[in-house]
C-alpha cells in the first residue's frame, strides 16, 4: 500500500467477483494457461466474424435497401466511447443548444433587474432542469459563500435566533415538488398579443423538488408569539434586500426554508444557499438568498408590495398583496412559433397548475373553444405543482385554434381572456391566467392569437 | 449523605431532561445578539415602526440626488431611460383626495412611482435598503431622509425649504397623492380567497366569437430572434424560421420523411455555444454599463462606438477613459454625469476600456 505514495486518485482494483480469488492470483502470477486462452480466442473470433459480416452488409447496400443510418453502422457503434467521469458534472448533449433561458427584448432595460424565461416549448414532464429554471433578479445575483451565510429570526419571538447552514441542514427536512410562477407571467398579453412563443408568454414558470426545513418548525424553535404574530416579513441578503409580507397562516402551512433543488443545492441564480419556498404564491415571495424572517403584527407595505407587484384595476385602484397564483394551463406543443411539418397524428401536450391545490381536470379544444375533450393527466398530480397533460389529435391540415382549460380542486375554471378583462381591465400587469390560444395555419405554422 | 447526593443527582437529571425536552433541537442555532438584530432589522413599516430617528433637508437630498441618483433617474426624477419615472402624473388635488386621478382616466401614458406608492415609509425603506443601484445600503440616515424629502419636493408634496424627520413623516404620509388608492379586498391574498373571475366548463356548442381578436404584429415576428433556433431540430415539430415571412402554402399531403432527413442534417452540425470568456464586451454587460451605454447609440451616456470614434488616434485614450470610469466624469457628452464605478475591479475597467477603444466589437 505504501507504493501509493501520495498519488492522488489512485484507484485500487476491485476484487474480481467472477473469478475465484486463488484463480485470479494464479492468472496474475502466471498468465492464462492454454485451456483458458483457447476459450477467450474462440469468443474473439466469433466477435470478429460478426463485425466483418456487418461491414460487408453495409458496403454492399449503398442507397438501395434502406436508410443509410441503419445500414451503415455509425462511428458510435464501431468505436470505443468516452470513459466515465469525462464530464465530472454532466452537461446536455452537444446537440441540445437551442433550448436556453432567454430574455425578452424591450421588456426591461437593465439586465440586473430583468427576467430570463424557461423554454417551456421543448421541456417534458413537470420538473424544470435546474439550469433552465427562469430567472428574475431585482438587483443582480451573487454566488454566496454558504459558510458565511446566516439566517436570523426576530421580531415577535421569545428567542431571536441565528442559524448557520450547518444548523439548518441538520434539522428535520422535507422534500416537496412545487411550481414557482412570477406574478408577472403572461403580463405582456393583457392588452393584446405581444410575444411569439410560449417561452416568452408563460416562461416565468418552473417546477422543482425543493428540500428544506418547514418554516413552522423554525418559528416554533424561536417561540413565535402565537397571539400577536399575524404576519412574517421575509428578507433577502441581495442588494435589493427583497422583502415580502406573508400571513402567518401561510407561513405555518407549507412554507419551506429551502437549500435543496432537484437533489442538489440551489443554483446561485435561484438563491444559493437559502431561499423561501411559498407554495402556490407568486415567485417574488419566494425570497432568494434568504437572510431573515421577522414576525410582526401588521403587514409591511414594502417596495415590492406598494410600488411593484400591485395589480392595477380599471377604476384606478391598486390591489395590494395579490399573491395566490390562480389556476392556469397552457399547451406547450404545438405552440406559438412552432411548425407542423405534415398532417396526421400529434400528441398535444401541456402544463396545468393552481396555487390553490391540485389540478382536477384539463380540457383541450381544437376549434377555438366551441367544443372540448378532456385530456389525460400524467402522474404525479400534486398540490401546487405542475401537472402534465396529453391528448391525442389528428390534424387534417385545416386551420385551427388550440386551447387548454384547467380546473382545480376548488372547481375554479381557468377563464377566457375576455372574462378576465371584463373584471380587471387590461392594465393589471400581474396575474394573467387566461386560456391561451394557438392558431395553426394551413402551412403548419403555429402562432399566438387571442379569441373571445 | 449518600441519599442526599442521590436526591440531588436525581433532581438534576430530572432538570436536565426537562431542559432537553423543552428544547427540541439542542445545539442548533444560537441567540441573536442585540447588535446583530440592529444590523439587519432595517425594515420600516407604514406605522413607521423601525424608522431610525433623524432628519434630512430637501437641499441635502438634492445634493445626494445629483451625485448618486440623477444618472439613472434623471435630474427631476422624470427619466424613463433606465427605470420607470419616479416623479410625475400627480396633482395638488390628488394630495387632497388621496387618489391619483390620472390612474382612473388613463391620461398618463406611464405610471410613475409617486402615482402608485401610498406610503412614505415604503419610499424611505426602498431608498435605505436598495439604493443607489450599484451601491445599495451605502447612504447615511440623513441622506435617506434628504433624498426622500427631495423626491417629495419634486412632486410638490413638500416645499423647497422642508426638512423631513421622524417627527413629521407621519403628517407627510397623510399628503401622499395615492394614499387611498390601495385595496386588499380581493380574493388573491388568502388561499381560501374568493375568485373574482368566473368561467364554466362548457363542453359542446360553447359560445365563441368567429373572429380572431388579436394576432402577433408582423414587426414582432422576428423580434425575439429566429424561433427556428429556439426549438429542437428534431421531434414532433420544428421552430418556425422567423427570419423569413410566413409560409403561405399548405403543408404537403405526403409524409414528412424527406423534410425530417433535411432537418436532421442541420442537427448534425451543432451550433457552437460561445464559451463565457471575460471579454470587455461581456464585462460591460456584467457590470451593467449597457444600462446607460448602447453599443452604437446614446441611452443615458454615449454609445460605445461613439466613444471609440471620439478618442480615435488619442494615444492616452485608455488611461483617460480608465480615469473617467473609475472616478466619474461630467460635461464631455452632456449634462448627465457619469457616476464613479470604483466598485468595479481595475482589471475589469481596463478590459472594458480597451474593448471600447478597440471599436467595441460585439
Amino acid at each position: 500500500m505504501s507504493e501509493s505514495n501520495g498519488k492522488a486518485g489512485r484507484i485500487v482494483r476491485a476484487p474480481e467477483h467472477f473469478v475465484d480469488p486463488t484463480v485470479a492470483h494464479e492468472i496474475t502470477q502466471h498468465g492464462l494457461n492454454a485451456a483458458r486462452r483457447g476459450f477467450l480466442r474462440q469468443s474473439f473470433l466469433a466477435a470478429s466474424a460478426a463485425l466483418a459480416s456487418g461491414t460487408a452488409l453495409a458496403s454492399a447496400s449503398k442507397m438501395t435497401d434502406g436508410d443509410p443510418n441503419i445500414l451503415t453502422l455509425p462511428e458510435h457503434s464501431t468505436t470505443l466511447g468516452k470513459p466515465v467521469a469525462a464530464n465530472p458534472y454532466g452537461v446536455p448533449s452537444r446537440f441540445e443548444t437551442n433550448l436556453l433561458r432567454r430574455e425578452s427584448p424591450g421588456l426591461t432595460r437593465v439586465n440586473a433587474a430583468s427576467v430570463s424565461f424557461t423554454p417551456l416549448q421543448g421541456l417534458f414532464g413537470i420538473i424544470t432542469p435546474s439550469g433552465l429554471h427562469f430567472e428574475r433578479h431585482h438587483q443582480g445575483w451573487h454566488d454566496i459563500d454558504p459558510s458565511k451565510h446566516r439566517f436570523m429570526i426576530n421580531g415577535l419571538v421569545k428567542n431571536p435566533k441565528v442559524y448557520t447552514m450547518d444548523d439548518l441542514m441538520r434539522m428535520p427536512s422535507v422534500s416537496r415538488m412545487h411550481f414557482i410562477e412570477c406574478g408577472a407571467n403572461t403580463a405582456m398579453e393583457w392588452g393584446n398579443v405581444a410575444v411569439p412563443t410560449v417561452q416568452y408568454s408563460h416562461g416565468m414558470l418552473s417546477c422543482s423538488e425543493f428540500t428544506g426545513v418547514p418554516l413552522s418548525v423554525l418559528l416554533e424553535d424561536c417561540g413565535y408569539d402565537k397571539k400577536n404574530g399575524k404576519f412574517v416579513l421575509a428578507e433577502g441578503a441581495d442588494g435589493s434586500g427583497m422583502t415580502r409580507t406573508i400571513a402567518i397562516e401561510r407561513a405555518l402551512d407549507d412554507v419551506i426554508v429551502a437549500w435543496g433543488m432537484n437533489g442538489e443545492m440551489l443554483r446561485p441564480e435561484n438563491g444559493y444557499p437559502l431561499r423561501l419556498v411559498v407554495p402556490g404564491v407568486q415567485g417574488v415571495s419566494w425570497v432568494k438568498w434568504l437572510r431573515r424572517i421577522e414576525v410582526g403584527d401588521k403587514p409591511y407595505a414594502t417596495k415590492d408590495e406598494a410600488i411593484h407587484y400591485i395589480d392595477a384595476m380599471p377604476d384606478g385602484m391598486y390591489r395590494q398583496y395579490t399573491s395566490i397564483q390562480e389556476c392556469k394551463s397552457v399547451i406547450t406543443t404545438p405552440s406559438g412559433g412552432q411548425r407542423l411539418l405534415d398532417k396526421g397524428f400529434y400528441n398535444i401536450t401541456g402544463l396545468a397548475w393552481s396555487g390553490r391545490g391540485k389540478i382536477k381536470r384539463v380540457d383541450v379544444s381544437v376549434d377555438g373553444g366551441k367544443s372540448w375533450r378532456t385530456a389525460r393527466l400524467e402522474t404525479p398530480v400534486l398540490s401546487k405543482c405542475l401537472t402534465r397533460f396529453n391528448i391525442d389529435w389528428t390534424w387534417d391540415g385545416s386551420p385551427v385554434v388550440l386551447q387548454s382549460r384547467a380546473i382545480d380542486e376548488t372547481d375554479y375554471v381557468q377563464p377566457k381572456i375576455n372574462q378576465l378583462r371584463a373584471v380587471r381591465g387590461t392594465k393589471s400587469i400581474y396575474h394573467n391566467n387566461a386560456i391561451q390560444s394557438w392558431q395553426v395555419a394551413a402551412s403548419g405554422e403555429v402562432s399566438n392569437v387571442q379569441v373571445y | 449523605m449518600s441519599r442526599c447526593i442521590k436526591t440531588v443527582a436525581a433532581v438534576s437529571l430530572l432538570l436536565m431532561s426537562t431542559l432537553v425536552h423543552a428544547q427540541r433541537f439542542p445545539n442548533v442555532g444560537r441567540p441573536a445578539t442585540e447588535q446583530e438584530i440592529a444590523a439587519w432589522d432595517i425594515d420600516v413599516r407604514p406605522d413607521f415602526k423601525g424608522l431610525p430617528k433623524g432628519s434630512g433637508t430637501v437641499a441635502k437630498g438634492m445634493q445626494v440626488w445629483e451625485g448618486k441618483c440623477a444618472s439613472c433617474h434623471g435630474t427631476f426624477g422624470e427619466s424613463n431611460e433606465v427605470f420607470t419615472p419616479i416623479v410625475g402624473g400627480t396633482t395638488k388635488e390628488d394630495s387632497k383626495t388621496g387618489r391619483v386621478a390620472a390612474l382612473a382616466d388613463g391620461r398618463q401614458p406611464q405610471r410613475t412611482t409617486l402615482m402608485k406608492v401610498p406610503t412614505v415609509s415604503t419610499l424611505w425603506d426602498y431608498i435605505n435598503r436598495a439604493m443607489p443601484w450599484t451601491a445599495p445600503k451605502s447612504l447615511t440616515t440623513e441622506e435617506v431622509y434628504g433624498v426622500t424629502a427631495y423626491i417629495l419636493n419634486m412632486a410638490e408634496i413638500v416645499p423647497d425649504d422642508f426638512t423631513l424627520s421622524h417627527e413629521n413623516i407621519e403628517q407627510v404620509q397623510r399628503q401622499m397623492p395615492n394614499r387611498n388608492g390601495m385595496t386588499t379586498s380581493h380574493g388573491m391574498w388568502e388561499l381560501k380567497g374568493k375568485p373574482d373571475v368566473h368561467n364554466v366548463a362548457c363542453m359542446k356548442d360553447c359560445p365563441t366569437e368567429a373572429t380572431v381578436r388579436s394576432v402577433l404584429p408582423d414587426a414582432a415576428r422576428n423580434a425575439h430572434g429566429n424561433i427556428a433556433q429556439q426549438n429542437r431540430p428534431f421531434g414532433a415539430v420544428r421552430g418556425t424560421d422567423t427570419s423569413k415571412p410566413p409560409v403561405t402554402a399548405a403543408v404537403s399531403s405526403g409524409r414528412r420523411n424527406e423534410l425530417a432527413v433535411l432537418d436532421a442534417g442541420q442537427a448534425r452540425t451543432p451550433v457552437a455555444v460561445a464559451a463565457p470568456t471575460a471579454t470587455g464586451g461581456a464585462l460591460a454587460k456584467q457590470h451593467s454599463c449597457v444600462a446607460c451605454h448602447g453599443a452604437t447609440n446614446k441611452i443615458v451616456g454615449p454609445g460605445f462606438t461613439e466613444i471609440a470614434a471620439k478618442y480615435k488616434g488619442d494615444p492616452a485614450a485608455e488611461s483617460r477613459l480608465f480615469d473617467k470610469v473609475k472616478n466619474g466624469a461630467s460635461g464631455t457628452w452632456g449634462p448627465i454625469p457619469m457616476p464613479a464605478q470604483s466598485h468595479v475591479k481595475d482589471d475589469d475597467i481596463k478590459a472594458i476600456v480597451t474593448w471600447i477603444v478597440g471599436g467595441a466589437k460585439q
